[in-house]
């Protein structure tokens, strides 16, 4: 299917491309397309008018800085995949990408263009929730930054006002002392999850779990945080006790949705629960293995 | 007015080919339509199939994912740059596995096939099958294609091919 025609802005720098934003027509950024461009093939979307970023000098750089990775919105998840820097500093975030469709999407999208597109079943939003990230966002009323929590509105659903844009994302490094899992549940390699979690805990130097972010994934109308789970591990020796009753809470509070024809809701329950106590599992270990 | 098209141009095969695109026009669409390069197959539009993968600036991608306007300048190959003299030993190695059917997936896989093999000479079968799960093949059940693909590997570090043709 051809999508609707639009007019093509190719914009050179973040100034370039919020005056294409200010059109007064249907705007939208095309950054990798990888989620834009099947939607507008189905005419599920069809913008007057397409920014183009992925040339913009200012949005193609990422780098570490106080503990904190910086990635701009014209940076490829494959990009971010062969940083040697990265790879090494951010392993959780690495090994997410590689849970993200195909090497061939991943050679054009962004990390930045997924946060936007705003996906309920997508891996990288449940990693920004599970570390704190926030959203570096400019438009007409000048920059702010957006926290993780705040940014994911609705489904396909971000938190920008008309005629902003995502310019960069600021993913806070798991710390030394803390340990990670990230996992999903999908029909083959490369589709969307069934259901998918993102955690990381830190433990003490007893071992007792001081913080725990779960992140959950394909699960509800947005990703969510599990504070089921969260609550039951924090403070707590986390035995095997305790990683259950983390695993059996992991849904409290949560609106369980996708009840169609890929997975029911009950399915994506069951399925959530098991990754949850297996990524806590593997958070725990990789933990006290830095811890010890 | 929405859409009108605009010149684009681009490296092809080594080739520079210039020719006008609505900026809807896809890449897929552009190399077919617009340069008769008829070789890279459109299955399902929408980034699922992995029939139009071509390699753009090094990389393997879904050209009906990409607009051709935004290929501006950028180094295209398609499946018809593939052993310009005599077959490739890609293309010799889906002949002699009889890795082909009906022939629609197999410029896809070919284009995905040879970027996996320069990003390592040493697959297994299992992390081979995952790396071109990207292409979907519905008549061989891909034995035969992940056999002429492990094949082309050996064939290309024995004769220091690097498959860059």
């Amino acid at each position: 299917m051809k999508t609707a025609a639009f007019d093509y802005v190719r914009a050179g720098t973040v100034a370039e491309a919020l005056a294409g934003l200010r059109d007064g027509r249907d705007a939208r950024i095309l950054a990798g397309g990888q989620s834009l461009v099947p939607i507008m093939a189905l005419r599920l979307a069809a913008p007057e008018v397409l920014v183009d970023i992925t040339r913009c000098a200012e949005l193609r750089g990422s780098g570490l800085d106080g503990g904190v990775l910086t990635v701009g919105a014209a940076v490829t998840d494959a990009a971010l995949e062969r940083d040697p820097g990265i790879r090494s500093a951010h392993p959780l975030l690495v090994r997410t990408l590689s849970l993200i469709a195909h090497p061939e999407i991943r050679a054009r999208g962004t990390l930045c263009g997924s946060l936007a597109h705003a996906d309920p079943a997508a891996e990288l939003p449940a990693l920004l929730l599970a570390t704190d990230g926030e959203v570096e966002v400019d438009g007409p009323e000048g920059a702010r930054r957006v926290p993780a929590g705040a940014f994911f509105a609705g489904p396909f659903t971000p938190a920008l006002a008309e005629g902003e844009m995502v310019v960069a994302a600021r993913l806070p490094v798991p710390g030394p002392t803390c340990g990670w899992a990230v996992d999903e549940v999908s029909r083959r390699p490369g589709d969307f999850a069934l259901a998918g979690v993102v955690c990381v805990v830190d433990l003490d130097e007893s071992g007792r779990c001081e913080g725990a972010r779960v992140g959950l994934f394909g699960v509800a109308s947005t990703p969510v945080r599990s504070r089921g789970a969260e609550e039951v591990m924090v403070g707590e020796q986390p035995t095997e006790a305790v990683l259950d009753a983390a695993a059996a809470a992991c849904f409290d509070g949560i609106d369980v949705q996708g009840d169609e024809v890929h997975a029911s809701a009950d399915y994506r329950r069951a399925a959530g629960r098991a990754l949850v106590r297996r990524a806590l599992d593997t958070a725990v270990r990789s933990a006290g293995r830095r811890v010890a | 007015m929405n859409g009108e098209p605009a010149r684009v141009s681009l490296r092809v095969n080594g080739r520079r080919e210039v020719g006008r695109a609505e900026p809807r026009a896809t890449l897929a669409e552009f190399l077919r339509e617009e340069l008769g390069l008829t070789g890279t197959h459109v299955g399902c539009e929408q980034g699922v199939c992995g029939a139009c993968t071509v390699v753009l600036d090094g990389s393997a991608v879904r050209s009906c994912l990409v607009f051709a306007v935004q290929a501006e300048d950028c180094d295209v190959q398609t499946v018809e740059g593939l052993g310009q003299d005599g077959m490739h030993p890609l293309q010799q190695a889906f002949w002699d596995a009889q890795a082909v059917q009906c022939g629609f997936c197999t410029p896809g896989f070919l284009m995905t096939a040879l970027v996996a093999l320069r990003e390592r000479d040493d697959w297994d079968r299992a992390g081979l099958r995952e790396r071109l799960s990207g292409n979907l093949c519905r008549c061989t059940g891909y034995q035969t294609i992940v056999d002429a693909v492990l094949a082309a590997g050996e064939a290309m570090k024995d004769t220091g091919e690097e498959g860059r043709t």
